[in-house]
């Protein structure tokens, strides 16, 4: 055998054992580079995901939400950072990540292109969209990569959280006035099938996914997933008194789980390639942020050098 | 009653310099010009929110009937506001961000300091509370007009521009009203004049370490703290009222 093969079957080894890589271990180029595109484009998520809800923060509708949710959006640039920072790890920097995001190289979760037209779409996003989200990242708390399944483990404790803050702002207003339960419904029915979809094409069609299994980014398919999060939210729903807008879901004694209709992948990969209701919002706000923030970075930059030319004459 | 109608009036002021500023803050998230920055002024936000919660929660119990917070900070009209002018002034860009924060900054913690000792134990309380992060806020702003006046000529000159528009409101802080004294003779509230010398001296020294000038023009006409506000704020309500204005007597 090369010497490339037994590394290679080396570091197999270790993933089938259980063991974790850090990024000083050897690692094949393939895995670097899919470790690289999955951790950015997750960090991506977050950071464009500040946005449907940052939406919401100035019109919040009492002083304990307003604090709530800037604290939550607070969160998801805190989980950026350290998402960026352990892909960071892998050879990349956090300039030419954002870079690739600007440039529509790297993709972000395309939930964040849905627009957020009410206060219920707060609840709404915390409980379907995090609740989503959760189901994929617990299952990353056990990935391979080290600095990727530690940064899960923290994330998904305040996923966790966001998620329960999520549905009381939904069983509040559902146990409120008509007009709010109307709110609430509406949200639902504009989520839910954006939601479906953060896991990703069927099984069948999934790219990718093969190859993460072995390398245990993966231990579920998308399918798998998709099916707990409706198995969840179902009895959620119920005890909310509000109805998924799908015709077709029911439960299905002889699977032990609830079967559900089709989902709309025409949108789904309109969506995906560049074409939903608010991708060109996003990223134009993101692009402005990053555009009109360069001379404060370039200040802070030029500061930091003056003063560490200055010490090192006082030295 | 009458003792009691000026302190939640004082209360309201206290209250509102936060609130304004804690909102004009607040529409930054997700826009700063890198996640550091975007946390840091989320959690300065979020910090005169907290301060905001503590003073209106006082306030409404004073009030007594049915009043809560909420209906303090969302339900009063344009003119029962009573935040200083400088405060709500726009995020124009990030030097604004931080002149209007590092000369608000400076200021509140003087006031705070004073406000420690106050004989009204709940605002003494609250002033105890917030100094800590008063002390922060400042230490950020501070730093940051150092960073800009000394960065680059871009930043040098967005800084100095920045002060030129923001300095001119800064006498307005100390212009006592009638609610202020009332207060600071019954050892309430806080002593203006005591500040003030303080306050420049500070002001001036860190300008001086940012090597930016004092503006020529020291003073614009504003009275934000009698409810005479600039146009910008009702702009502000309209967004932070609009939630309570069309679902009136909910619960959130």
């Amino acid at each position: 055998m090369s010497p490339e093969i037994n590394l290679e079957k080396a570091f197999q080894d270790r993933i089938d054992k259980g063991e974790k890589i850090e990024p000083k271990d050897w690692m094949p180029e393939k895995y670097r580079k899919t470790h690289i595109r999955q951790i950015s484009q997750h960090a991506h998520s977050e950071v464009v995901g500040m946005l449907p809800e940052g939406n919401w923060i100035t019109r919040a509708p009492s002083l304990k939400r307003k604090c709530a949710l800037l604290a939550k959006v607070q969160d998801e640039a805190g989980h950026g950072l350290y998402l960026y920072s352990a892909a960071e790890t892998l050879g990349i920097s956090r300039d030419e990540m954002i870079e690739q995001l600007h440039s529509g190289k790297a993709k972000y979760s395309s939930i964040f292109n849905y627009p957020t037209l009410s206060w219920a779409d707060m609840g709404a996003i915390g409980w379907l969209v995090d609740g989503a989200a959760i189901i994929n990242q617990v299952m990353l708390t056990r990935t391979s990569f080290g600095p990727y399944a530690r940064a899960m483990v923290r994330i998904c404790k305040e996923e966790s959280f966001h998620q329960r803050q999520g549905y009381e702002i939904m069983m509040v207003l559902a146990s409120g006035t008509p007009e709010q339960k109307e709110m609430a419904q509406d949200a639902l029915n504009r989520f839910w099938w954006p939601s479906m979809m953060m896991f990703g094409p069927r099984d069948e069609e999934s790219t990718n996914s093969e190859l993460s299994m072995k390398w245990k980014i993966k231990r579920k398919s998308n399918d798998e997933l998709r099916q707990q999060f409706v198995d969840n939210s179902v009895p959620q729903a119920e005890y909310l008194g509000l109805t998924i807008p799908d015709p077709d879901l029911k439960w299905n004694e002889e699977r032990g789980h609830y079967d559900f209709g089709d989902i709309d992948w025409n949108e789904f990969w309109q969506v995906v390639k560049g074409d939903g209701p608010c991708n060109k919002e996003r990223m134009e706000a993101r692009q402005n942020a990053w555009d009109n923030g360069k001379w404060v970075r370039d200040a802070a930059m030029a500061y930091a050098e003056k003063q560490s030319k200055s010490k090192s004459i006082a030295v | 009653m009458e003792k009691n109608e000026n302190l939640i009036h004082y209360l309201l002021m206290l209250g509102d310099n936060s609130m304004i500023l804690g909102h004009r803050l607040s529409e930054l998230c997700g826009h700063g010009p890198n996640l550091e920055t975007d946390i840091a002024l989320t959690n300065i936000s979020l910090d005169f929110f907290g301060q905001v919660r503590s003073y209106f929660q006082y306030a409404a119990q004073l009030k007594g009937e049915d009043f809560n917070e909420d209906k303090i900070a969302f339900l009063r009209n344009e003119r029962q506001y009573y935040n200083a002018t400088l405060l709500e002034q726009e995020n124009n860009d990030f030097a604004y961000v931080i002149v209007r924060q590092f000369l608000f900054d400076a200021f509140h913690k003087e006031l705070l300091e004073q406000l420690m000792n106050s004989k009204d134990t709940t605002i003494a309380a609250i002033a105890t509370k917030s100094i800590k992060e008063c002390r922060y806020h400042l230490r950020f702003s501070s730093e940051w007009l150092k960073r800009l006046g000394n960065g680059t000529e871009e930043s040098h000159q967005k800084a100095q521009l920045a002060l030129n528009d923001l300095y001119v409101y800064c006498h307005e802080l100390f212009a006592e009203s009638e609610v202020e004294r009332k207060m600071k003779e019954s050892g309430i509230g806080a002593d203006l004049d005591a500040i003030k010398h303080n306050y420049l001296a500070i002001i001036h020294q860190l300008i001086a370490e940012a090597q930016l000038k004092i503006p020529e023009t020291i003073q614009r006409v504003a009275k934000g703290k009698l409810g005479f506000h600039s146009e910008k704020l009702g702009y502000i309500l309209t967004e932070l009222q609009y939630m309570q204005r069309a679902y009136p007597d909910m619960q959130w």
